[in-house]
C-alpha cells in the first residue's frame, strides 16, 4: 500500500465522509482513491475549482454535519491558508492533508522536501494555534490520518497532515487493523435545547459541543471576531476571550496532542532530533554508528505542532550533542535553538538540504562522526 | 386579519441580537433582506431548513440578522462554503446573499463553476456597482467612466453584464430586478427559490451614501426613481424601439429551464454504484 | 542471501518501472518478507528519468531508498551512466543493450541482452520489456521466487494483459536459464 493510499483509507475508517479538492501532485492518489470510494460508501467527492474552493467547500459541509477532509501539496496549501484560518476561528472539524514538494512556486513537483514545517504552524495571518502530525511510514500514514480526524472533531479545529512525499508515494506491507480496534471519535453533539445553545461554550474544558445546521439549531457562524454565541463583536474583552479560547484549547490539552518516538536515547550521548523521512535515515544511521559503538538516539515528533517542548528539554539535559536534519534550510531547529538555554551553538548541528534528494544514513553517520 | 408585511419580516429577524444593523440610510440591502423573507415566508419554508451563506461586504452583514442557520464566510468564497452545505444535506435550502466584488471579482470563479455544475444555490447577487464597506473602489460592475476611489478620472473598463455571465456559464434560473420594484424582487426570488438548479437573482441596488454621492446621482429618491425610469421589463422590449431599450436595465425572469441538478446527479451516480455492488456481491 | 537486499531499477518514464517494482515489491510480501518500494521520476508521463527502488530485508527497512544496489536494471543509457556508481563492488548489473551502449564502468556481474528489441520480437510489442527484465533479474538474483513473481503480476495487472505479461515472465526466466556470461 501507498502513503497516499493509506491516508485514504485512513480517512474512510476514521468516518470521513465528505472529501472536496483539486488534482495536484504528489497528493492526487488521495483524491483519485476517495472518488472510487466515498460514492460507495454514500459519502460526497467533489472535485472543486481550485483549492480554495475545496477548503470552503469542506468546511461548510463541516458545518453540515459532515467529518470532511482535502488532500493538497504547497501551492495548494498556500491557497487555502485563508480558509484554514476561517475553519479555526470559527472552530469547524476539518482536515487538510499536505503532501509537501520542493521548493516555493511551483518548484519541482515530484521531488521531496520539508519545508512546510513553519507555513503549517503559521501559514495563515492573524496568528492561531495549531495541530500538525507528521507520519514517517506508509503504516503511520493510516494512524495519523484517523488521529488527525479524531483530533479535529475533539478540539472542533482544522488539523493538518504534513506528508512526505517520499512516503505519499512510497509502498509498505501494512496490515490494516479490523474496524472493531479502531477507536473513532466524534464532536460532541449539544443536549440543550436550540434556545440556550452557545456556539462556543466556554464551560466544558474548552471541548464544546457542535451543533449542525439543519437540526434545530439556527446558530451563526462568521470569520468576525465573535462572542459566545458567534455573533460578531468589537469589544476588546470579548475578543481577547475568544483569541485565549483558541489557545488555550490547545495549551491545556498538550498531552493529549503531544506524540513522540523516543529511538534508542536511554544512553545516547548523541541526539538526532528530525521527523518524517528524514528520521529514517537517522535510525539507518544510528544503527550503523551503534555498531561501531557511538551512542547516539533519535527523537521524533508524531506531533510537530504543539511543539514537545517538555520531551525536547528532557533530551537537551541528557545529550551533548544533537543533530537535527531536514530537508529545508532551517526550520525544526529554530525551535531546538529556542529551547538551548545553556548550551553553546557547537552542540546543536544542522543537516539541511534542498535540492530534491533525501538526506541519506551516510550523510547522517558522516556527521555523527564528526562531533562523536 | 391578513398579516401585515411589516409583521412577517419582524418573525424571521433575531430581533434581540445585533440591531442596529450595519447599513446606511438610504442603502437597499434592507429592501432586499425584506423581499427575501416575504418570498419565504409565502412559500412556508421552515426557518431550520434554511441556510443563508454571504462573503464579505454591506450585502454579505445580511445573514446576521435573520433567524436562519448563517454562514458569514470570506471574501469572494461564499459559493463555495455553501456548495459543502448543500452538498451534504442536499434537503437544506442554501440562500447566498453576495454583492458585485465579492460575486463577481475575487468570487467570480465559484460563480461559473457553481452555474456550470448547476446546483441548486440561489444566489441573490445585490449590485450597487461598487465597493462600499471599504469606501468606494471600483467593481468588476462599475459603469464605464464612471467614478470611484480607485478611479478618480473615471472608469477605463467595460463593466460587467452579470446575468449574461451566469447564463454562459450555465446557470439555468437567471433574473434581474431593482431596488424599486418590490413586489417584481419578491416574485423573481420565490420563483427562484422554487427552482431546482442553480439561480442568479441581480438586484440592481443603490448606494446613495458612496456611489451616488462620488458620481452625483441625487441621493436615495433620485436613485430610486432612477431605477424606475431607466428600466424595461423583459416583456415590453420587443415591443419598444430600439432606441428606448438601449442603455435600459432590462428586468424579469431572463432565464428559467430545467436541467439536471448536481445534487440530483450526485444522488443518481450512488445509487447507480450501490445497484452495482449489490449486483456484484 | 543476505539480510537487506537493495535493488533499483531504472530508465525513462513510460518503461513501466514503477509498476515492475510494485509487482516486485507485491512478490516479496507475497513471501511475507519485508519491504519498500519508492521511487522518483520527472514530471513527464513518457520519456524523462524514471526510477524504483526495492528494498528487500528480514529486518526493520529504516531508510527505504537505495542507496548502495547489489542489484541495478538499467534500461536506457542516461540510468546506466547515473546510477552505475551507486552498485555495491558484488553488485549485478542487468542492461539493455538496446538502448545501453556504452558501459563507463566494467561491473563484475554484468548481463547484457537487449531486453526491449526481444519484447518487440518476441512478444510483438515492447510494453513488455518491464515484466520480460523483471523476470530476467529475479532469476538471476534468485531475490524473490518464479511462483511469488507469478502471482504477484496476476493481482498488478488488469485482467486482460495477465496472460501476455505471464508469456513476458516465461520469456525472462528462459533467457536467464539460458544466459551465458
Amino acid at each position: 500500500m501507498q502513503g497516499n493510499e493509506a491516508v485514504a483509507y485512513g480517512a474512510l475508517d476514521a468516518g470521513v465522509n465528505f472529501f472536496a479538492g483539486y488534482p495536484i501532485t504528489p497528493s492526487t492518489e488521495v483524491a483519485e482513491i476517495l472518488s472510487v470510494e466515498l460514492p460507495k460508501r454514500g459519502g460526497v467527492f467533489v472535485q472543486m475549482e481550485d483549492e480554495i474552493a475545496s477548503i470552503c467547500a469542506i468546511t461548510g459541509a463541516s458545518l453540515a454535519g459532515a467529518k470532511s477532509l482535502t488532500a493538497t501539496s504547497g501551492p495548494g496549501f498556500s491557497l487555502m491558508q485563508e480558509g484554514i484560518g476561517f475553519a479555526k476561528i470559527t472552530e469547524t472539524p476539518c482536515v487538510v492533508v499536505n503532501v509537501q514538494r520542493m521548493g516555493p512556486s511551483t518548484g519541482m513537483p515530484t521531488s521531496p522536501a520539508q519545508g512546510d514545517i513553519m507555513q503549517a504552524k503559521w501559514g495563515s495571518h492573524g496568528d492561531s494555534p495549531s495541530i500538525v502530525l507528521y507520519p514517517d511510514s506508509v503504516k503511520e500514514s493510516y494512524e495519523l490520518t484517523i488521529r488527525a480526524v479524531n483530533l479535529a472533531e475533539k478540539y472542533r479545529t482544522c488539523v493538518i497532515l504534513l506528508l512526505d512525499e517520499v512516503i505519499g508515494h512510497m509502498r509498505e506491507a501494512v496490515r490494516l487493523p479490523d474496524m472493531a480496534n479502531v477507536r473513532v471519535i466524534n464532536r460532541i453533539k449539544p443536549t440543550v435545547p436550540p434556545h440556550w445553545y452557545k456556539h462556543y461554550d466556554e464551560n466544558q474544558k474548552y471541548l464544546s459541543p457542535l451543533a449542525s445546521y439543519g437540526e434545530g439549531y439556527r446558530f451563526h457562524v462568521t470569520g468576525l471576531t465573535h462572542d459566545s454565541h458567534g455573533f460578531p463583536t468589537n469589544k476588546s474583552s470579548e475578543a481577547s476571550e475568544m483569541m485565549e479560547r483558541l489557545r488555550k484549547k490547545i495549551d491545556y490539552n498538550i498531552r493529549d496532542l503531544v506524540q513522540i518516538e523516543s529511538h534508542q536515547m536511554e544512553d545516547a550521548k548523541i541526539a538526532i532530533f528530525t521527523a518524517g523521512i528524514t528520521a529514517r535515515a537517522a535510525k539507518a544511521a544510528i544503527a550503523m554508528a551503534r555498531a561501531e559503538g557511538i551512542k547516539v538516539g533519535l527523537l521524533r515528533p508524531l506531533t510537530i505542532w504543539p511543539f514537545p517542548d517538555d520531551a525536547v528539554r528532557k533530551m537537551l539535559r541528557n545529550v551533548e550533542t544533537v543533530i537535527v536534519p531536514e530537508l529545508n534550510q532551517g526550520q525544526l531547529i529554530h525551535e531546538i535553538q529556542r529551547l538551548t538555554k545553556d548550551k553553546s551553538d557547537g552542540n546543536l548541528i544542522p543537516i539541511q538540504r534542498v535540492n530534491g534528494q533525501l538526506i541519506t544514513p551516510n550523510d547522517i553517520l558522516r556527521k555523527i562522526k564528526e562531533v562523536s | 386579519m391578513a398579516n401585515i408585511p411589516q409583521r412577517i419580516i419582524h418573525e424571521y429577524l433575531r430581533h434581540d441580537k445585533k440591531f442596529p444593523h450595519v447599513w446606511c440610510a438610504g442603502c437597499s440591502n434592507g429592501i432586499v433582506l425584506g423581499a427575501i423573507i416575504r418570498a419565504i415566508a409565502s412559500l412556508n419554508l421552515d426557518r431550520d431548513d434554511i441556510v443563508m451563506v454571504s462573503g464579505i461586504g454591506c450585502s454579505s452583514r445580511m445573514p446576521v440578522y435573520v433567524d436562519f442557520n448563517t454562514l458569514h464566510t470570506l471574501h469572494g468564497r461564499s459559493i463555495a462554503y455553501a456548495t459543502g452545505v448543500k452538498l451534504h444535506k442536499p434537503n437544506l435550502k442554501v440562500i447566498v446573499v453576495t454583492g458585485d466584488g465579492d460575486c463577481t471579482a475575487i468570487g467570480g470563479n465559484h460563480l461559473i463553476h457553481a452555474a456550470r455544475r448547476n446546483i441548486d444555490l440561489k444566489v441573490i447577487l445585490i449590485n450597487n456597482n461598487i465597493y462600499g464597506m471599504t469606501g468606494g473602489q471600483c467593481s468588476p460592475t462599475t459603469p464605464h467612466e464612471a467614478i470611484a476611489t480607485t478611479a478618480p478620472y473615471g472608469n477605463i473598463e467595460p463593466d460587467f453584464n452579470v446575468c449574461n455571465l451566469a447564463m454562459g456559464a450555465g446557470a439555468s434560473f437567471v433574473a434581474r430586478t431593482t431596488a424599486f420594484h418590490v413586489l417584481e424582487m419578491q416574485g423573481i426570488v420565490k420563483d427562484a427559490l422554487e427552482h431546482p438548479g442553480f439561480s442568479l437573482v441581480e438586484v440592481v441596488s443603490a448606494c446613495p451614501v458612496i456611489y451616488g454621492r462620488l458620481n452625483k446621482k441625487g441621493g436615495a429618491p433620485q436613485m430610486m426613481k432612477d431605477f424606475r425610469d431607466n428600466s424595461v421589463p423583459l416583456a415590453a422590449v420587443d415591443k419598444l424601439p430600439p432606441e428606448k431599450v438601449e442603455g435600459k436595465i432590462i428586468r424579469g425572469i431572463l432565464r428559467r429551464e430545467i436541467r439536471p441538478e448536481y445534487c440530483a446527479q450526485y444522488a443518481s451516480l450512488v445509487e447507480r454504484i450501490k445497484d452495482k455492488e449489490a449486483d456484484n456481491g | 542471501m543476505a539480510k537487506s537486499y537493495e535493488i533499483r531499477l531504472s530508465g525513462s518514464g513510460g518503461q513501466g518501472l514503477i509498476l515492475a517494482g510494485i509487482i516486485l515489491a507485491r512478490a516479496a510480501v507475497i513471501e511475507k518478507r519485508r519491504v519498500t518500494q519508492t521511487q522518483s521520476y520527472g514530471p513527464e508521463s513518457r520519456g524523462g528519468y524514471s526510477r524504483a527502488d526495492v528494498i528487500i530485508s528480514d529486518e526493520e527497512i529504516y531508510f527505504p531508498e537505495a542507496t548502495n544496489f547489489n542489484c541495478l536494471l538499467a534500461l536506457t543509457q542516461e540510468a546506466c551512466d547515473v546510477y552505475l556508481y551507486d552498485l555495491r563492488d558484488s553488485g549485478i548489473l542487468i542492461i539493455d543493450t538496446t538502448f545501453v551502449k556504452n558501459l563507463a564502468l566494467a561491473a563484475e556481474n554484468t548481463y547484457e541482452l537487449p531486453f526491449t528489441e526481444i519484447a518487440q520480437e518476441k512478444l510483438g510489442s515492447p510494453i513488455t520489456t518491464n515484466i520480460l527484465s523483471l523476470a530476467f533479474m529475479t532469476q538471476i538474483t534468485g531475490i524473490v521466487k518464479p511462483e511469488s513473481l507469478k502471482q504477484s503480476i496476476a493481482e498488478s495487472v488488469k485482467p486482460a494483459f495477465v496472460e501476455l505479461n505471464h508469456k513476458a515472465m516465461e520469456l525472462g526466466f528462459e533467457l536467464a536459464k539460458k544466459y551465458k556470461k
